[in-house]
Order: C-alpha cells, then sequence, then structure tokens
C-alpha cells in the first residue's frame, strides 16, 4: 500500500515543531508500523535527508518505549497493542497517517518523535517499591497470599510505563500510571507497611511534577496497551484518602484499613 | 599481561561458596562511602546490584542508554525462572539443578560457578516475593510453578508470560529507592563508549550522552559492565533494537578475555521470518512447550500443500502427523533443551517437512490441551502470548497450531571473568549475559534471570568488596588526568572517522549483510568450509563498512544512526570472532553445532579429550586474536553423553 505520513518533527526541546509530509510506497500489510518507519527512514537516509527520530527498543509491546500518537490516538488505532506490535495491516491504501510524539507538559520532547519521561521514574523514585534490603527475606512460601489479590496485583503490574495514558488524558493525569503501581502494591501483604507513605508520596511527586487531575474520562483506560483498568484509580483514591486521614496514628489508621 | 586463574576456593563443592563468604575481605561502612562504582546496564544484573551495592553504602554511577531504567531487555522474558526450592515435592534439590544446568551446558560450564548460581537460586524468589512481585499462585496462596526444557522437575517461578518484566521491576524499584537516597545516580540516554584504564586498573568510562551528543567522562574504583548479551551481531534476534556489544567488545580491545564467543543460543520458538523489512524476531515463551506439541506432517506432499495454502494443519489426520520431539526424545518430549529442539526443527525443514509459506516453520499445537484442559486454562497460562501471537501473524492460536522456528536469543559466550566475576582487566566486573560463566555451551530456559539476578544481588556485591578492600585508599581520581583525556580523544576520533566517511550505504545496510552472512556461515549449522568463507566475507564487508557508509546528521544532538553506526562497527569486528573461536572448535557441543561432528543419529558429538576448555580469546591487534585455555576440570560430577531419549 502506499501511505501519505504527517510527522511532526523538532529539532529539540527548544526549537518550534512542525509537521512534514513524506511518502512511502509498496508497503506490505503484514510489515509493522516501526518497520514502516524503518523504510521512510532508509528512503531519507539516502537523500541525504536526517531520519525522524522516535523511541523504540524491545519491539514485543514489552519495554514501553514506543510511544506515537498516531491519527489522534496513543498507540494507534488497534486495541491493547504498542506500536511496535501494531501491523500495517489496520491501515489501507491512499491513507494519511498523522504521526506525533505524546502531548504533554510532563513529557517535554526531545527531538521530533522522541520525548523525556523522566517525571515517571521520577514518581517511582518516590516511594513506588517496598523498602527492604537485599538479603535476609523470609521464605517465599511463608506468607499465604490469595490468589485473587495476587491476580489483580498481577493486573495492575502489567503496566509498562510507555505513557499513553498521559498522553491520551486531556488533562494529562497519570493517575492511571501511579495507581497501577500504588494498587499493586496495596494488595499484596508485602506492600501494606508502608502503603500509606507510598501512595502520599507518589500523588505528591505526580502533582508536582505537572501532571493534570482525573476528571474521571478513562481514555486512559480506553488507549492503554496493556489494559490496565481504571479501578485502580477508585482504590488509589482510597487509599489515598484513608492515608491522609490516618497516617499521623498507625493505630487509627489501622482501623480505617 | 593477564593470567587465568579462575581463584575457584578449594574444599567441597557445596561448602566453595559460604567458605569464600566468610573468608572474603569486607570494606567497613564508613570507607563504602568513599568508593565509587560504575555499574553499565540496568538489566537485571545491573539493577539488582546497582541496587545491593547502593543499600550497602557504596556510591553507584549506573548507565543505560534507553530512557529509563525499567526498559533494559530482560523486561522481554517471558517464561519464567528456575529456582531449587522443591516447593512442588518432586524430587529437586540444589544439586540436581547444578547437575542439570551443567548437563545442560553440554559439560562446557565451570563447575564451582554453575553449583553458586544453584546455591542462590532460592533466595533470589525470596527477594523478590518480598519486593512485591506477583507471581503466579495456587487457590491455597501458594506459588505455582512449571516446567521447562532440560529438567524433570518442575521448578521455574512466574508471573504469567511476563515474568521478566516483574523481576525487572522488582530490581527496578530497589535501585529507585538507592536513586531518591542519593546513593545511586542514574544516568539514562547513556551509551558506555570506552573504559579508561589507569595503571593497568579499570578506573572509569568515557560514555555518550545521547541526548547532548557530547563525550562524558566518568570515576570509578571499580567498573562493572551488565550490558546483555551480543546476539544482535546476526541482525535478526530476539533482542531489543538497541541491545548491542559494544562495551563488551571495548573492553576486550582494552585486555579483558572473551570467553566462548561462538556459543550462541537459537531459540526453537519464535514467530518465522517473513519479510526483507523485518527488523527482529519475536520470541514464543518456551512455557509454551508444557503444553504445546510441536509437530510436521509426515509426507511431504501434505508439507507442500500447506506451503502453498491448498491444504489446513487441521485437515491432516493425527496419523499423519510426525511428533518428531516426541519421537525422537520420549523421556523429555517436547521439553527438550533449546539447542535439541532448534537442530530438529531446522533437520525436519531441510528434509522437507516444513510448513509455512517459506517452509521454514513448524507446528506448536495447543489443540490436545485445550481439549484436555479447556480453553480458560490455556488462556490463564499463555493469555498474552496468544494474544501477542495474533497480533504479529494475524492467525488465532486458539484455533490454529502456531507456527514457529527458529531464531538467535541468547549468547552463553561473554567476558572471560574469574569465580568473583572479575576479568583479566583488574577492578573490571562482569555480570549476566554479558559474562560467560554458567551455562557453557547451551542456557537451559529460564536460567537466564536466575543468573542475572544471582550476580546482582547475591554474587558482585560479596566479590566486589574483596577487591575494593584494597582500594580503600584510592581517592577519588579526577577526571583530568591524562588518561581519561587520551581515552575520550581516541572515542571521538572514532566517531568523527565514522562520520567523515560519507559514503553510500546507510548502517542498516551493512548490518543488514553482516547478520545474513553470520546466519548463514556461523548459525545453527556450522562447518570448516562455510566458517572460513564467512570469516572473508566478513573481512571484506568491513572493509567495505568503513569506506562506504553513511551517517546523517551531526555529532551534537541525538544522532541514531550514528549509535547504530558505533556499534555495528563493533558486530563486524566480534562476528570475525566468533567465527574463529567456532572455526578452533573441532567438535559440536550445545548450541554449536559442527556437521563434520555428529553421531550417526545427528546428535551433537563433543570432543571431550581435546575440547574441554573454556576458549579464551585476547585481543592483539586487527583481526589478530589470541588463544588461551581455561581446562574444565570437573571433580564433582561424571561427564558423560548428553542423553534426552
Amino acid at each position: 500500500m502506499d501511505l501519505t505520513l504527517k510527522i511532526w518533527k523538532q529539532k529539540d526541546s527548544k526549537s518550534k515543531g512542525r509537521f512534514e509530509t513524506y511518502k512511502v510506497k509498496n508497503i506490505s500489510p503484514n510489515c509493522s508500523f516501526l518497520e514502516m518507519l524503518d523504510i521512510l527512514n532508509e528512503q531519507l537516509i539516502y537523500k541525504g535527508d536526517e531520519p525522524v527520530v522516535f523511541d523504540h527498543d524491545c519491539r514485543e509491546g514489552i519495554c514501553g518505549m514506543c510511544s506515537l500518537y498516531i491519527n489522534g490516538r496513543p498507540h494507534g488505532p488497534d486495541k491493547a497493542i504498542t506500536v511496535c506490535q501494531m501491523h500495517m495491516r489496520n491501515f489501507h491504501d491512499g491513507q494519511t497517517v498523522i504521526i506525533e510524539p505524546w502531548r504533554s507538559r510532563a513529557f517535554p520532547v526531545i527531538r521530533d518523535l522522541m520525548v523525556d519521561r523522566s517525571a515517571f521514574d521520577k514518581i517511582i523514585q518516590a516511594g513506588g517499591y517496598t523498602s527492604i534490603n537485599t538479603g535476609g527475606a523470609q521464605d517465599a512460601n511463608a506468607i499465604l497470599i490469595p490468589k485473587v489479590d495476587a491476580d489483580m496485583a498481577m493486573d495492575a503490574a502489567a503496566c509498562i510505563g510507555c505513557g499513553s495514558c498521559v498522553a491520551a488524558c486531556k488533562n494529562s493525569s497519570a493517575m492511571l500510571f501511579v495507581s497501577a503501581k500504588v494498587s499493586q502494591l496495596a494488595l499484596l501483604p508485602q506492600g501494606k507497611a508502608e502503603a500509606f507513605e507510598r501512595v502520599q508520596k507518589m500523588v505528591e511527586t505526580m502533582d508536582k511534577l505537572g501532571f493534570g487531575n482525573c476528571t474521571n474520562t478513562f481514555a486512559c483506560e480506553a488507549e492503554c496497551p496493556k489494559e490496565i483498568k481504571s479501578w485502580n484509580i477508585a482504590k488509589m483514591n482510597r487509599e489515598f484518602i484513608a492515608a491522609k486521614m490516618c497516617s499521623e496514628k498507625r493505630k487509627e489508621a489501622n482501623f480505617a484499613g | 599481561m593477564s593470567k587465568l586463574d579462575s581463584k575457584v576456593p578449594k574444599g567441597p563443592l557445596a561448602d566453595k561458596w559460604s567458605h569464600y563468604k566468610s573468608h572474603a575481605n569486607l570494606v567497613n561502612p564508613s570507607n563504602k562511602r568513599k568508593l565509587d562504582i560504575i555499574i553499565v546496564g540496568t538489566g537485571l544484573a545491573g539493577a539488582s546490584a546497582a541496587a545491593s551495592l547502593g543499600e550497602m553504602g557504596f556510591q553507584v554511577k549506573v548507565f543505560c542508554y534507553q530512557d529509563s531504567p525499567r526498559r533494559a531487555h530482560s523486561i522481554a522474558a517471558q517464561g519464567g525462572i528456575n529456582a531449587s526450592k522443591n516447593y512442588q515435592n518432586d524430587g529437586d534439590s540444589v544439586y540436581r539443578l547444578f547437575y542439570d544446568t551443567i548437563k545442560g551446558g553440554d559439560y562446557r560450564a565451570r563447575e564451582a560457578n554453575v553449583h553458586r548460581l544453584a546455591e542462590v537460586s532460592g533466595p533470589i524468589i525470596d527477594q523478590c516475593v518480598a519486593q512485591g512481585v506477583p507471581f503466579a499462585r495456587d487457590y491455597g496462596g501458594l506459588l505455582d510453578n512449571r516446567s521447562f526444557g532440560g529438567a524433570q522437575v518442575s521448578r521455574t517461578f512466574y508471573a504469567r508470560g511476563q515474568t521478566g518484566q516483574q523481576l525487572l521491576l522488582g530490581a527496578y524499584g530497589a535501585l529507585s529507592r538507592q536513586i531518591e537516597k542519593g546513593n545511586v545516580k542514574l544516568y539514562e540516554r547513556h551509551d558506555m563508549m570506552d573504559l579508561v584504564m589507569i595503571d593497568g586498573k579499570a578506573r572509569g568510562i568515557i560514555a555518550r550522552n545521547l541526548v547532548t551528543g557530547e563525550l562524558e567522562r566518568f570515576f570509578g574504583h571499580a567498573v562493572a559492565l551488565a550490558t546483555g548479551g551480543y546476539g544482535n551481531v546476526f541482525f535478526l534476534s530476539t533482542n531489543a533494537m538497541g541491545s548491542n556489544g559494544s562495551a563488551v567488545w571495548q573492553v576486550y580491545k582494552k585486555g579483558a578475555f572473551f570467553g566462548n564467543p561462538c556459543f550462541t543460543q537459537i531459540h526453537p520458538t519464535c514467530i518465522p521470518v517473513h519479510g526483507d523489512y523485518q527488523s527482529k524476531l519475536t520470541l514464543m515463551s518456551e512455557s509454551l512447550r508444557n503444553d504445546g506439541r510441536i509437530w510436521v506432517p509426515k509426507n511431504k506432499e501434505d508439507a507442500e500443500k500447506l506451503r502453498h495454502g491448498k491444504l489446513k494443519a487441521k485437515e491432516i489426520k493425527e496419523e499423519d502427523r510426525d511428533y518428531y520431539l516426541e519421537r525422537r526424545y520420549p523421556a523429555f518430549g517436547n521439553l527438550v533443551p533449546r539447542d535439541v529442539a532448534s537442530r530438529a526443527a531446522k533437520e525436519r525443514c531441510d528434509a522437507g517437512y516444513g510448513v509455512g509459506e517459506t517452509g521454514l516453520a513448524v507446528f506448536l499445537d495447543f489443540s490436545e490441551s485445550i481439549a484436555r484442559l479447556g480453553r480458560n486454562v490455556i488462556e490463564e497460562r499463555y493469555g498474552n502470548l496468544f494474544q501477542m501471537y495474533e497480533k504479529i501473524v494475524d492467525d488465532n492460536p486458539y484455533e490454529m497450531p502456531m507456527m514457529i522456528y527458529p531464531a538467535v536469543h541468547y549468547t552463553m559466550g561473554g567476558l572471560w571473568v574469574d569465580y568473583e566475576l572479575q576479568s583479566t582487566i583488574p577492578g573490571l566486573f562482569v555480570m549476566g549475559e554479558a559474562n560467560f560463566s554458567d551455562h557453557g555451551a547451551n542456557r537451559l530456559g529460564a536460567s537466564a534471570l536466575m543468573q542475572g539476578l544471582a550476580d546482582g544481588y547475591f554474587v558482585l556485591p560479596y566479590t566486589i568488596q574483596n577487591y575494593l578492600s584494597n582500594e580503600i585508599r584510592t581517592p577519588r581520581l579526577k577526571t583530568d588526568l591524562p588518561e581519561f583525556e587520551k581515552t575520550e580523544k581516541e572515542v571521538k576520533d572514532r566517531i568523527d572517522k565514522l562520520m567523515n566517511i560519507k559514503g553510500k550505504n546507510s548502517v542498516d545496510y551493512f548490518h543488514k549483510q553482516l547478520g545474513k552472512i553470520m546466519w548463514d556461515y556461523v548459525g545453527m549449522a556450522r562447518n570448516e568450509t562455510g566458517l572460513k568463507k564467512g570469516i572473508e566475507l566478513i573481512i571484506a564487508l568491513r572493509e567495505e563498512f568503513w569506506k562506504d557508509v553513511l551517517v546523517p546528521g551531526t555529532t551534537a544532538g541525538v544522532n541514531t544512526e550514528l549509535e547504530k553506526a558505533l556499534r555495528v562497527a563493533d558486530f563486524l569486528e566480534l562476528g570475525e570472532l566468533m567465527a574463529m573461536d567456532a572455526l578452533n572448535r573441532n567438535e559440536s557441543c550445545g548450541g554449536h553445532f559442527r556437521e563434520e561432528f555428529q553421531t550417526d543419529e545427528g546428535e551433537a558429538l563433543r570432543n571431550d579429550d581435546t575440547y574441554k576448555y573454556v576458549a579464551c580469546w585476547e585481543f592483539k591487534g586487527n583481526s589478530q586474536h589470541e588463544l588461551h585455555k581455561e581446562a574444565l576440570d570437573y571433580e564433582f560430577i561424571e561427564v558423560k553423553q548428553r542423553n534426552y531419549k
């Protein structure tokens, strides 16, 4: 198939960006979207131009590095999938495809389609872990964890940190990302000890880094390539309120928990 | 200059590690604060080591080329992690895991290292559970296990088909905690370019900031590499696009020995190649072989019809199917080790029984398991893998069998290290896939995660102290020393040279050609004539590269083509060493199959009299490599012909 591509080009974070139009021809429907961009880039290099810069790495939908906004949707038209797994059979001959970077103030553009998502790392650094050191952990089977809890924790833990939730949200809210981690650890006995401190620190950091608020439109859930559910946001809110009310006194917290 | 001393502690096998730990030198807390450690790579090994060393109080600098440490390619590991917990009461033990690993590696790994690996496998699971890794559990709330190739017990712990992701996120959490505390400094989007040596010791690195394009200097009292494998030398592999061998290759050229470079793992269950635009191959987890049965048609006519779409897999009757692994290896069936399964698939396809458009594919069929267990059980076990397959191939594996073919996946070879994970360069340590140490000539499934975390959580944090205890008097050195300046200049010259070629062909043009040479001559089946031819072709291609490569743009700012060019330049040298090593090893063992050396039944034929050693290569200048040998003395187990029948 032949396609017209309108791609965001931006030299660096300080420069002004613009759309450039490119044509690609004879693209196989079995080609992945990023392979189509590889073909475009080879074309540009042989013409003496610079290639379009985009983030990508594992190309099997798990590293979370690829981050393209295609025809108005993060990760493109197919559901429950990252760009790197999306194949060109989702497009038709003659189509115009608009490719943009993630749009969010918290994710500044580095170049073209590449953005800086270090804000996500900072949120995790604020508390997205259990505070235990290496060595000395008790036997892995010492604490029984009901299967349903382990499964729900796994559902939340499947987040790949790509940022499509933020890109999809009209408020640039990071609630789905943050809540997935909060909820995973709050569901497991290992994470409960510091659940209240964790949720407060992570939410505070999220707010500081310029992400917007959640207004319950759930575009994040609809566009999440790993189908992280919005119930995590509800759980985080509950954890947050409980923590705010109770964290001063641990005893009271236990009543609320 | 360097002497090969494996530093394996004396004493009974089971006591070596505890004895070592009790006697190794430590560094006291006030001195730890004064010591800097550089760790390159943030996969399982790098992230876990950086976190553990940070917790101990060392000052750690950690580097990754991705935008976040959470994206290292360990994240893509699907099936699971081995540990000899014996939770299933099926007779597992430390010794059995050790034995299976040595045997699976076709008796080409160092006994003491492998035993230590098996010893720390249990504590790894404990550690990960404490971090909140959501491993699969059964209804009683206990941890669940599955089986992997090369084992007759169920010792593989898993988190759906995303075990690597969950383990890495656990380590990333621990690392993030240390970054927050200020013990670890993170340098993301940085590529290590070279090692800085002062007075014969590793003392720092030169890294390229991939956003600004600038070269930066970093000092460390010790340097530890956890940069992964070099499978991308084949262009098409299951590795991430950015996975590379450059850090490993640069330190090799500085004097670190390279162990068994030719030992490459070809994974049997990957989605077959489908077009010349293809950029990578996707793995389908080995865990699928728990419930999937591998087959090809018994009759060539059926295979022919399948290839032309005139017949569907489901239409072939049970008696007309050849479940060749179950036929050839009844004891292990579909769960033979990877090298055996890969070669058997190639054998069937070469004999004309392959399916798919190209004839280079075999079926992996779940119909029997779905009938026996129900679709929902299969969905729960492998749902995300089935989804991934369907998205890529546009075919529903619940209805039709998957089509799979072997692909390059892992490199058992890597930098030579001693028992302490120290290379032949003092102060340079190597962990995980980047070293050669634990898997011999073939790695068993679910053992890479185990090794990465063993090295990072439980081995290096001890062994590096034994080295650092002698460095407490070394101050933090300034990075304006002449050694830093000189190394940075060398890197800059290399980059300028590449940029100034301004040739006619893109980096990918060369990388694809190199990959084809490697696959054709240094791939799944090798022979003397082919390897010699391969070496000639690689040398010719390398010369062409340095005359004709076209790297657009400038050195300032983001330049992804320059990043690729630097990596491919190194692959063009590394590929040659792999072929040389394969040519030197006149035997077949594990993943290294020399056609001249096979049994009448087509199985790998080892030559223990001559080749029971680790081939350790030393760089001696352009295309010159000198072979040293570390003899493998098996004190505790009997060396046998592998038998999975």
